[in-house]
């Protein structure tokens, strides 16, 4: 029963494997929305381990800034699909391995 | 005291294995509707570990921003763009195999980081999950940012219609 009672470190290791299969997301998927939906799993860890570390010293901090990250999240969500949809506008296709028109 | 703690640890132990389930759902998914599906049980497993926080408020937003709104505006997005489903994502080549490896060695590296939370437990108040304490804290010590969120939001908004608009050339 001991062993089983989650610690601070439980819940970290947790956010810490979320926001691991996030980059590895990251790094080896090749479409584009799927790309985007791993960078919102790595800001999901991140909050989780500021209400962790919120919880764990009592402090409003880590909350207040986990609410100003899910803020900025959905902005970034919202400019990063209009993007998406301008790219597949433009070449039918977003493979984020053919979308080089910046690369010389 | 004894039965909060069970409580605690049964909420852990269920959206923890739910939340990562959810994300390696994600991350092996072909199809790109089934992975933001995994995603949407991702979100509602750490929506569930916050409440075994005690940070209720925020479980709430988590469901009601992350669930609510963010996903369906990315499903909307998937269907809107009917993609093909992606080859490849259980093929191994050498890029595949050192992100792997990378990501492991991350998790390897950041658990000797935190090495030194064994001892801290979980349980006990928290006082600023409640939704009174919040909303004082975001009216006052936090006004400035509160307010700087609306100007993004609104840049946001702004520049997302003006990048997905589509382009005609009657306008120059």
């Amino acid at each position: 029963m001991d062993l089983l009672t989650p610690t601070i470190l439980s819940y970290l290791t947790v956010s810490l494997l979320m926001f691991a299969i996030g980059t590895i997301g990251v790094m080896t998927r090749r479409n584009g929305i799927v790309v985007f939906m791993c960078i919102e799993l790595m800001l999901n860890s991140v909050n989780l381990a500021l209400v962790t570390f919120s919880h764990m010293w009592d402090n409003p901090a880590g909350s207040m800034l986990v609410f100003f990250v899910m803020c900025v999240a959905a902005a970034e969500a919202v400019v990063g699909l209009a993007i998406v949809i301008s790219i597949f506008r433009n070449k039918q296709d977003i493979d984020i391995n053919h979308v080089n028109i910046f690369k010389w | 005291m004894e039965a909060a703690t069970t409580i605690q640890t049964v909420l852990f132990w269920t959206f923890s294995v739910l939340g990562l389930a959810g994300a390696v759902g994600l991350l092996f998914n072909r199809n790109a509707v089934y992975a933001a599906l995994s995603l949407v049980l991702n979100f509602f497993s750490i929506a569930g570990l916050y409440l075994s926080l005690g940070a209720e408020f925020l479980a709430a937003v988590q469901i009601l921003v992350y669930a609510g709104a963010i996903m369906v505006l990315f499903l909307f997005v998937i269907m809107l763009l009917n993609m093909q489903e992606e080859k490849g994502v259980f093929t191994f080549d050498i890029r595949r195999g050192a992100a792997f490896i990378l990501g492991f060695a991350f998790v390897a590296e950041m658990m000797v980081v935190l090495k030194g939370f064994w001892n801290h437990e979980a349980g006990g108040e928290f006082t600023y999950g409640k939704v009174e304490p919040i909303g004082r804290a975001l009216l006052t010590d936090y006004l400035f940012p509160f307010e700087m969120i609306s100007i993004v939001l609104i840049a946001a908004l702004i520049g997302a219609i003006l990048v997905a608009r589509r382009h005609t050339h009657q306008e120059g």
